[in-house]
């Protein structure tokens, strides 16, 4: 990736509320493999069981993750949208997407790439703090609303 | 309650002896999912029931099975009345069973509504959950014809699963307005749905209101309403500004024979559209 490219992506994700305010050498450093992916409806950003090497800052559209199995139709069980990341399993071994994610809208990304950011965050420690006090919230929240999911709050 | 909430006088709703229903007959119905179904009426004869305002109930009678507490979703100024029942038992099961001709009969309104009125000036967020939309539908409306009355409208509607949502083409077209904003979310759904997926809760982070001057509505399961309510206060909305409309089992709808009492209230005369600052200790209590 050129200089400019990887400088326009910076400037991109300190504009995505994940990472808006951190710090900026943080940024650039991440951004480094990082790339510019645009999706269309029906296309899939992760396939389960596939590598996972990839977190999804999501600029534009709507992004349906999917659970399945070959003897029941897949079912939707979350979408993520615009400001939000999606993608947690780069972080934790063994690195396999634990469900498909397919765009239900036109979407726009920024992917982030797994073996840089790991290392960013282990070599920079303080960067890697701050990066989890915002990432635990997101995991958290999604705990949370999968809790809600589970009282099936609509049971008649 | 407050002051200024709509209330009809309990008594006084239905002519003659307060458990008469007055006849109506079926002008036609709409199956909106595969077990529930949305039934126009009109009056059968001279006598129908006094208008109602957005939130009460009137109980319907399904005759020789039994009568069932059942909102208001709409009405014309003819006598006509919307009801959307769900077949969750004997009387509710006739009740999506009966066809363009049949009988209904009717007592009420009852109960106090939504004080709609209350949230002028200010930003309006209307939730609903499941079948709690029929008894906001027409608080929506209330809303369209008084737009210029409040600031932002944010409507959203959750259900278990797209085939859940009632009113599915009437809500899409809400939607065409350039002054609503309007999400529609599902717990789960097949692939076929290419809208927002997650609880309705998810969506209120999203919605755009001044916190402190919005009014909220309410209404779904009770546990959907507690969680909304909760997810509205955290994000600023006053719990005095925050309203909801409780179930219970409703019999005589009037406050005497006590099936429907909730802590010191009677959902019947005192709701079913309560204030979540008066209700929000008791919607912690279990088996309440």
């Amino acid at each position: 990736m050129t200089e400019p490219r990887a400088s326009a992506l910076a400037e991109a994700l300190r504009n995505h509320p994940f990472f808006a305010g951190f710090d900026t050498a943080f940024v650039r450093a991440i951004s480094a493999k990082a790339s510019d992916q645009r999706f269309d409806v029906d296309e899939y950003l992760a396939r389960e069981g596939t590598e996972a090497g990839l977190l999804y800052a999501v600029i534009e559209g709507k992004i349906a993750l999917e659970i399945g199995s070959a003897d029941r139709p897949h079912l939707t069980v979350q979408t993520v949208g615009p400001g939000e990341v999606l993608g947690w399993s780069w972080l934790v071994p063994p690195h396999r997407w634990r469900f498909d994610a397919r765009a239900v809208k036109p979407s726009h990304a920024i992917a982030l790439n797994g073996d840089v950011l790991r290392r960013t965050l282990r070599t920079h420690p303080k960067w890697g703090y701050e990066f989890m006090v915002r990432f635990m919230p997101v995991l958290a929240e999604r705990l949370e609303n999968t809790r809600v999911q589970l009282l099936d709050i609509h049971a008649r | 309650m407050l002051a200024d909430q709509p209330r009809a006088p309990a008594h006084a709703e239905t002519m003659g002896h307060p458990f008469a229903p007055i006849p109506y007959t079926v002008r036609s119905v709409v199956l909106e999912t595969p077990d529930t179904t949305t039934l126009v009426v009109e009056p059968h004869g001279d006598q129908r029931i006094p208008s109602s305002r957005p939130g009460q109930f009137v109980m319907l009678y399904a005759f020789g099975v039994g009568e069932v507490p059942i909102g208001v979703a709409g009405g014309n100024a003819e006598g006509q009345l919307i009801h959307t029942v769900r077949s969750a038992g004997k009387v509710t099961q006739a009740l999506t069973h009966l066809t363009p001709g049949d009988t209904v009969g009717i007592r009420g309104p009852y109960g106090h509504g939504w004080p709609v009125a209350n949230a002028r000036g200010g930003d309006v967020v209307v939730v609903a959950g499941g079948l709690g939309m029929p008894p906001l539908r027409e608080v929506v409306y209330e809303l369209f014809r008084h737009r210029d009355s409040f600031g932002r409208v944010e409507i959203v509607y959750g259900a278990r699963t797209p085939k859940d949502l009632v009113y599915y083409n009437e809500i899409q077209s809400w939607r065409r307005r350039d002054d609503v904003r309007l999400q529609v979310t599902v717990d789960a759904a097949g692939r076929e749905w290419y809208g927002d997926v997650g609880v309705v809760t998810t969506r209120i982070p999203d919605c755009r209101f001044d916190p402190p001057k919005t009014t909220a509505f309410v209404c779904g399961p009770e546990i959907m309403m507690k969680l909304t309510a909760q997810a509205l206060v955290e994000r600023g909305v006053k719990p005095e500004s925050t309203w909801i409309s409780m179930e219970r089992n409703m019999k005589c709808a009037i406050g005497l024979c006590g099936h429907c009492q909730f802590g010191p209230s009677f959902v019947c005369r005192d709701g079913p559209v309560f204030c979540y600052r008066d209700l929000a200790p008791l919607l912690a209590v279990r088996e309440v």
